[in-house]
This record gives C-alpha cells, sequence and structure tokens, in this order.
C-alpha cells in the first residue's frame, strides 16, 4: 500500500530574481510520507532551490507546490510553519543563542510551543543526537561536528513531519558522518520523512529512493534498489561513480557468484570470496 | 577558558548562590537603585553602611571577593586622577600643607575620598550585576523592562535578539580574523614591524574579506533563522521564561529598604551632629 503524500510539486520552477537562466523547472513530483529521497545532482543543479521551495522557504515562481501537514503540527500557534525542518551545510551558520540548551529551543520558541512541552522535546532531541550533559556548553565551544549534531537537535526538537538536509555531511569527518548517518536512519525508522542532498553515493545507502537533478530538471527517478542495480557505467553516465562496494558486487554478480537479491555488505563480500577460493584450492 | 570565549560570557562568573537565581529584571532595578543611591551618599559613615552592604551582597552572591576587588581595577586611573584633581582645586577647612601654588586643605582630601569612595561603590554596584547575570539574561532582563517602549515603535524583542546574536558570534569572527591572519601570514604579510600607522595599515587587508565572510554569514543565518520558524517583532515562547516570584519581592523590598535605610540614617545623623 502506498502511503499519503507529503509534497505535491506539479510544473514548478524557480528563477531567482535578475537570473537569466532557471534554478528549477518544470518539477512534477510526490513525495510520499516516510520515504527517505536523496536529491543528487552537481553543484548548480537546482538541489538547494529544491530544498529552500520543500522548506517553504522559497515559493516557486511557476507551477503549484503543496504540502499536507498532519495533525501533530496543527498545535502550533504559528501557522505559516509548514512542519519541515532544514539542516544546512554549515555547522557554524546555525546555532543563534549562546548555549547548547537555549539554541535547540530556538526553534520550539519561535513556533509558540508550551514551555513543558519545550522542555521534553529539547531533552529528547538533545538525547538523539547524543549531545545530553551538555546542555549549558557555550555553543562556541563546539567542535565542527558537535555544531552540526546541535543543529540537527534544533531541528528534531520542533517535532517536523520532514527533514531536509542540505549537504549536512560535507564538513564532517568520517567518524561524524556515520554517527551523523545513524542518527538519521532512527528518525527516519521512527516515520519522519527525509530529504538528503548529497555527493557521495556511499552516504546515500540508507535511502529509499534516489533523484537526480540536472540543471534545474529532473533527470533521474527511481527507487533505492534499481539504482545501485544500474551498472558501473550507467551511474557514470548519470555522473556518480559506483561505491567500490556495490561496484565489487556487481562483478561478482556478473560472475555468477551472488544473485540479484543478495544486499551488498563486506561480510558476505568476504564469505563468498573466501568460499570461492578454497573451492579452487 | 579560552580569553575569546569570556567575552561571551562577559564578567560572568558561574555559582549557584540566591542572587544568580533571581530574576535578572530585579538585579537591573537593584543595580540601578543602588547606584543611585550610592550617587547620593555624601558622608563617610554612609560609605561605612554602603561597605557593609555591598559585602555582604558579595558574600550572598558567592563570588570571590578578590573577583570583586579586581573589577575596580580598571578604573583606578580615573579614581586617582578625579581624586587629585578634587586635592588640588578644592579649597575649604583647615589648611594641610602649602607648596608653591599647591595647596592642600582638609576639606579637598575628604571631598576627594568620598569621590574615591562613591566610584568604587558604584563599580561593585554594577560588578555584582554583570558576575551574577549572563549577558543573555541581561539582554533579556533589559529587553523586557524596557518593553513599553515597544508601544511607541521601538522594536525592543529584535534588539534582544541582536545582541544575543552578535554575542554569539563574537568568538567565530575572532577565529575568522585568526584564520584570514594566518592564510596571509603564510603568504608574507608583516603584521609586527613598522610604525602605528603601517601596523595599522596591514590590517586593512584582514578586515575586507573578514567583512565580506561576515555579510555571507549573516545572509546564511537570516535564512538559518527562517527556517526555524523566527519572525521578527513577533511575541516568542520560551524555555526558561522570566518568573517573578516570591524570592523577586523579598528581593526587590530589600534593594528599596537598605539604600533608603543608609541615606535616611545618614542624613538624620547629618542634622543631628549639625
Amino acid at each position: 500500500m502506498e502511503s499519503e503524500r507529503q509534497f505535491t510539486l506539479r510544473g514548478a520552477e524557480y528563477s531567482y530574481p535578475g537570473a537569466a537562466e532557471k534554478a528549477l523547472c518544470g518539477i512534477d513530483l510526490d513525495i510520499r510520507k516516510g520515504e527517505w529521497i536523496a536529491l543528487l545532482g552537481s553543484n548548480g543543479s537546482g538541489k538547494s532551490t529544491f530544498l529552500k521551495i520543500l522548506s517553504a522557504l522559497l515559493k516557486p515562481t511557476q507551477g503549484v507546490f503543496s504540502c499536507f501537514t498532519d495533525n501533530a503540527c496543527d498545535k502550533t500557534k504559528i501557522e505559516q510553519w509548514s512542519g519541515t525542518a532544514i539542516v544546512f551545510q554549515n555547522p557554524e551558520d546555525q546555532a543563534v543563542a549562546l548555549s547548547v540548551e537555549e539554541d535547540t529551543a530556538f526553534g520550539p520558541e519561535n513556533i509558540g510551543m508550551e514551555r513543558t512541552e519545550i522542555a521534553k522535546n529539547v531533552k529528547n532531541a538533545l538525547n538523539a543526537v547524543g549531545l545530553s550533559g551538555m546542555e549549558n556548553r557555550l555553543v562556541s565551544e563546539l567542535s565542527g561536528g558537535q555544531k552540526q549534531r546541535l543543529a540537527l537537535a534544533g531541528v528534531l526538537a520542533m517535532k517536523p513531519h520532514t527533514i531536509l538536509l542540505d549537504e549536512p555531511l560535507s564538513m564532517l569527518d568520517p567518524q561524524t558522518r556515520r554517527e551523523f548517518i545513524k542518527i538519521i536512519e532512527k528518525e527516519h525508522a521512527a516515520g519522519k520523512t527525509i530529504v538528503q542532498t548529497g555527493h557521495s553515493l556511499k552516504e546515500i545507502r540508507s535511502c529509499t529512493r534516489v533523484i537526480i537533478l540536472d540543471k534545474g530538471r529532473i533527470k533521474a527517478d527511481m527507487p533505492r534498489k534499481e539504482f545501485f542495480d544500474l551498472t558501473a557505467e550507467e551511474i557514470k553516465t548519470l555522473g556518480f561513480e559506483k561505491p567500490a562496494l556495490e561496484t565489487l558486487f556487481e562483478m561478482m554478480k556478473n560472475e555468477g557468484l551472488t544473485d540479484k537479491e543478495t544486499i551488498p555488505c563486506v561480510q558476505s563480500a568476504t564469505e563468498i570470496l573466501l568460499c570461492r577460493s578454497q573451492r579452487k584450492i | 577558558m579560552r580569553k575569546i570565549e569570556k567575552i561571551a560570557l562577559g564578567q560572568y562568573i558561574q555559582a549557584n548562590s540566591p542572587i544568580h537565581r533571581l530574576d535578572p529584571r530585579v538585579k537591573i532595578i537593584a543595580a540601578v537603585l543602588a547606584m543611585v543611591s550610592v550617587f547620593l551618599t555624601e558622608t563617610f559613615i554612609g560609605f561605612l553602611c554602603w561597605s557593609i552592604a555591598l559585602t555582604a551582597a558579595i558574600h550572598t552572591s558567592k563570588i570571590p571577593f578578590r573577583a570583586a576587588l579586581y573589577s575596580v581595577k580598571p578604573i583606578i586611573g580615573l579614581i586617582l586622577i578625579t581624586s587629585l584633581i578634587h586635592i588640588l582645586f578644592t579649597k575649604s577647612g583647615t589648611v594641610i600643607f602649602t607648596w608653591g601654588l599647591v595647596c592642600v586643605t582638609r576639606g579637598g582630601i575628604e571631598f576627594a575620598s568620598l569621590i574615591a569612595l562613591r566610584l568604587i561603590a558604584m563599580i561593585l554596584c554594577a560588578s555584582i550585576l554583570t558576575f551574577t547575570t549572563t549577558p543573555a539574561k541581561l539582554s533579556e532582563g533589559t529587553a523586557r523592562l524596557l518593553s513599553p517602549l515597544s508601544r511607541i515603535g521601538i522594536p525592543v524583542c529584535d534588539i534582544s535578539m541582536m545582541i544575543t546574536i552578535a554575542l554569539r558570534f563574537i568568538p567565530t569572527l575572532f577565529e575568522e580574523m585568526q584564520k584570514i591572519i594566518a592564510a596571509q601570514k603564510s603568504r608574507g604579510a608583516d603584521f609586527e614591524s613598522g610604525g602605528l600607522v603601517r601596523r595599522t595599515k596591514a590590517y586593512i587587508p584582514v578586515l575586507i574579506p573578514l567583512f565580506v565572510i561576515m555579510f555571507r554569514r549573516a545572509d546564511n543565518l537570516a535564512t538559518a533563522m527562517e527556517a526555524r520558524g523566527y519572525v521578527g517583532g513577533v511575541e516568542r515562547t520560551s524555555l526558561h521564561p522570566l518568573v517573578w516570584g516570591k524570592n523577586e519581592n523579598i528581593a526587590l523590598l530589600i534593594c528599596t529598604a537598605v539604600p533608603s535605610a543608609i541615606i535616611a540614617a545618614e542624613r538624620t545623623l547629618f542634622t543631628l551632629l549639625g
């Protein structure tokens, strides 16, 4: 059964004032509740503009955009808030308040949440991102990775139905990236819709659907499985590099070592290859 | 703690004292009341009372006495100069010492000491406020006290938000500046040699990229704030709302009663003794 729609775009276009070319053009799309969308594309392909439209920061200059808000968010006083929250690329530019706790409370305070509810949500959000116990630390004392987790906590505390991630990993180190993705995986499992942009295919393994933008248009839109089943060559023509692990599995499949259903992971690859070399001996 | 982080905290000293826990509004009112009363105090007996009252306040706030005394340090020069002027130019009472045109009188020394005591007491009043209240709370408290001004079109809430953001970004800007300086030093820029004019000029190429970065940051921050639901000039809820409770009433009572008592006692004694 297909879940309900979260966002709908029909013939949506956006052009920045004074710009000759349209940043987005002819976007027809339905995003369903609980989907995890990886939005790929080179720089200037319109990813950030697309996220800004989803978060209602920008209004399409042409066409229709609708966001379907569920009842959980109707308690908020400020109705302009669409229930969609966004984490940006640079962790430095997002914190507003001086202390970790105050900054996490900034969003909920803006949308008119009650005090007790803010306290509860801030506590849960800091817990979820692993910053609990640091409530009174100064934001300026945090490391880059901690600041980005703080930005995520600020978003989670607002109880959004959708989390938009605008290249949130590009300024983090590999270890912090993995931790960040784990937090997002948990939120997705809890039923949140996720839209994530990025460059590296390694970071989108948990998504459910891949959309590729090129010069403001949708170039490809397919389920994740289908995308990763494309050959390395096909993915290259789309402008990306297939991760080593998936490429290895593609080669093993071509050799008849695995079937299409095996989920690529290091352990199964090791097992299959060990088995094969033992048989050879 | 790094020096730069101190700016975000101002003079704030973390402690769990009844004064720390008070609503910033009552502390601001108390500091203003105390400073006005100190200004009205005119006798040594009055200042003796003040020293007892301020010692009691510092003790209750759990601030180290050393820190409180250090807060007077920046204005020692001002105190000395004012005192000297008063010693030299006040001519009243018995003459103690003459040397050429210089004539020091008993009245002059008394007046100079009173001025010095007044300045020290005022600084201590202000310091107790800033030692026990974070700049963020101070700005929030001031904004709430001035909120009637929003009726005549002054955006008090927005000004308070601006102060908080400025405090938040001072360390970030400082870091940014250090990075630019390092980058330029690595390419042979010279910030140390030459006279004052030359050294000042060397900083111009630092300020230009710093301004560019600042504007870009401001733009990103504005987007991030908007995305987090901030709308300027609209009433927001608060995780830690300012609460004016029983303790605040007691504090206000003490802070009105003590200065009034000091001034009243001083005036009565003054008239009694003629």
